[in-house]
């Protein structure tokens, strides 16, 4: 198991747009940098991107939940 | 009317400088919040305060419906929109003339004037403003865009009339040029949009970005002088400056009369900024928007000029003619204003929302600190990065440039991220030093490592 933590504090988007799909469902493959979410921190938005390669076993936070630097927002399976 | 109950629809640092003039001029002040916002510093100072709505600015600061009902509920006989959120948009500032409440700014009608850019240019070339010049309409053949670029001036700036994403622009310096660049310029436009319809404008390289400041009572209008905001990274402003070292006298003459000009001529009421291009290589200024409301930057104009801008836009806005004229208004010295943002400068400008754990700012003549922080503040993350102005003044702009230095020095804000790092390094620079930039000058700087070069530098010391 792999954690993605965010890299700031801000509101977590699972999506890239409200009238898009979310980036991962869970069972998709993840490779190193692939973008799973966004951060919306002061106006700028932070792709959020795995440093680990994996199969995506879901999001830990809600779409659009205000979330700190360091927590998980979602988790992979080797 | 004299305004006796000030709702203040803003956040941030602009608050806390609309309470403080409204505060001298006697006003009672009540300050809109979101729920992010409850522990502001403008919450902390204001006589009132009211919830407007949830964290997200569109809920709450950019929530027409929910602030008129604010400042219903709270009896306000005036509203100072601040910049940015809804101080420039029309259907606020008519929803607020309409409740028969008093604006601080112009009329609905003048903001959706100078907001329309093609009005805009039309108010100010029919005020004797000079615009960049360019074709009246598409150009169809090149002899046509010969001709026009022969009036208009070389360098020209070759576009596609259905334009968009660059697609389609040359920049002829002669004749010969178009000429060869003009038809390339239509095949990419035909490609590209299925139109090869031409428009021709002076290309203004390397322009400098200088503003007047201007004040009107609705009959009568004055400037405050010029401003010089051309560091700019991303179209924001970073470091600003009063005056423009780069103006002669006979130039920032004819450049703050015309900006008074149009403000008469469009009766404007409140503080207002006409934004220019100027062309140092041929001594020109050209009008490209005005902004009809309290800028970031307004701080440096008071202090070479001694004006209150804020307190003076609340008092005509409010019904009284203008405090001050023209011949009342004298330069005096040199001011710059560098933007402190919640910022981490080396992570390129990644917004870092601390929490402020200490903080130490110096204090003394000529410096100010305009900003709405206290110890124990978390930042929050729901808006933009400003956290506050450093402000210096002084007799010359090698002198202010020192203060600056020793009050980025000294100011501490333990806990936060912030681009006072930036700041340093540009008043280290011999450029800056020597005022020779340009509004291209500070991204090319950034990407050539020269902060990360300052760093260096100063970590070895």
């Amino acid at each position: 198991m792999a954690d993605i933590q965010s890299p700031v504090p801000g509101t977590f988007y699972q999506k890239p747009s409200p009238d898009k799909v979310a980036y991962k469902s869970k069972g998709d493959a993840v490779a190193v940098g692939d973008t799973i979410g966004l951060v919306e921190v002061m106006k700028t938005f932070i792709e959020v991107k795995s440093e680990a390669a994996g199969i995506f076993e879901g999001y830990a936070v809600e779409d659009e939940a205000p979330v700190n630097a360091g927590q998980v927002l979602a988790t992979l399976s080797r | 009317m004299t305004i006796k109950r000030l709702f203040i629809a803003n956040r941030g640092e602009i608050s806390v400088r609309i309470i403080k003039a409204a505060k001298e001029l006697g006003i009672t002040t009540i300050q809109g919040f979101s729920e992010a916002d409850a522990d502001m510093l403008s919450v902390r100072m204001s006589d009132e305060s009211i919830c407007i709505g949830p964290a997200k600015s569109k809920d709450s600061y950019l929530n027409i419906g929910a602030i008129m009902s604010a400042i219903k509920e709270t009896c306000a006989d005036a509203v100072h929109p601040g910049y940015g959120f809804l101080s420039e948009n029309p259907a606020f500032a008519y929803a607020v003339e309409a409740a028969g409440v008093t604006f601080v700014g112009p009329s609905a009608a003048t903001i959706e004037r100078m907001g329309d850019k093609v009005e805009a240019r039309k108010a100010a070339e029919a005020a004797g403003i000079p615009v960049v010049p360019g074709s009246k309409g598409r150009i169809t053949t090149i002899d046509d865009a010969a001709e026009i670029a022969n009036s208009v001036g070389y360098p020209v700036m070759i576009k596609a009339a259905a334009g968009g994403g660059g697609k389609g622009i040359r920049v002829a310096d002669n004749e010969e040029e178009l000429r060869t660049l003009a038809p390339q310029a239509q095949a990419e436009a035909v490609a590209a949009f299925g139109d090869g319809g031409l428009y021709l404008e002076r290309a203004v390289r390397s322009p400098r970005h200088i503003e007047v400041q201007i004040l009107g009572d609705g009959t009568d209008a004055i400037h405050c002088y010029e401003r010089e905001c051309s560091l700019q990274r991303r179209r924001q402003k970073v470091w600003e400056e009063a005056g423009a070292v780069c103006l002669d006298k006979e130039t920032r003459e004819t450049l703050c009369n015309s900006a008074v000009a149009l403000a008469k001529s469009v009766n404007y009421c409140g503080a207002g900024t006409l934004e220019y291009l100027y062309d140092e290589a041929t001594n020109e200024f050209f009008f490209i928007e005005m902004n009809t409301r309290i800028q970031v930057e307004h701080p440096i104009s008071e202090m070479i000029t001694g004006v209150d801008l804020v307190q003076e836009m609340i008092r005509v806005c409010g019904g009284a003619k203008l405090s001050l004229t023209q011949d009342q208004i004298h330069r005096n010295g040199h001011a710059i204003e560098v933007r402190i943002n919640a910022e981490d400068p080396l992570m390129r400008f990644m917004p870092w929302p601390g929490k402020l754990e200490k903080m130490s700012v110096p204090r003394g003549e000529g410096i100010r600190f305009d900003h709405f922080l206290y110890e124990g503040y978390q930042i929050p993350t729901f808006y933009d990065s400003l956290l506050g102005k450093v402000i210096v003044h002084a007799p010359t702009r090698a002198e202010a440039i020192t203060k600056l230095k020793s009050v980025l020095e000294l100011i501490k804000l333990k806990g936060l991220k912030t681009t006072i790092s930036l700041h340093l390094a540009l008043a280290n620079d011999a450029s800056v030093q020597e005022g020779a930039f340009h509004t291209q000058w500070l991204e090319p700087w950034l990407e050539a490592g020269n902060l990360t070069l300052a760093q260096t530098k100063r970590g070895e010391r």
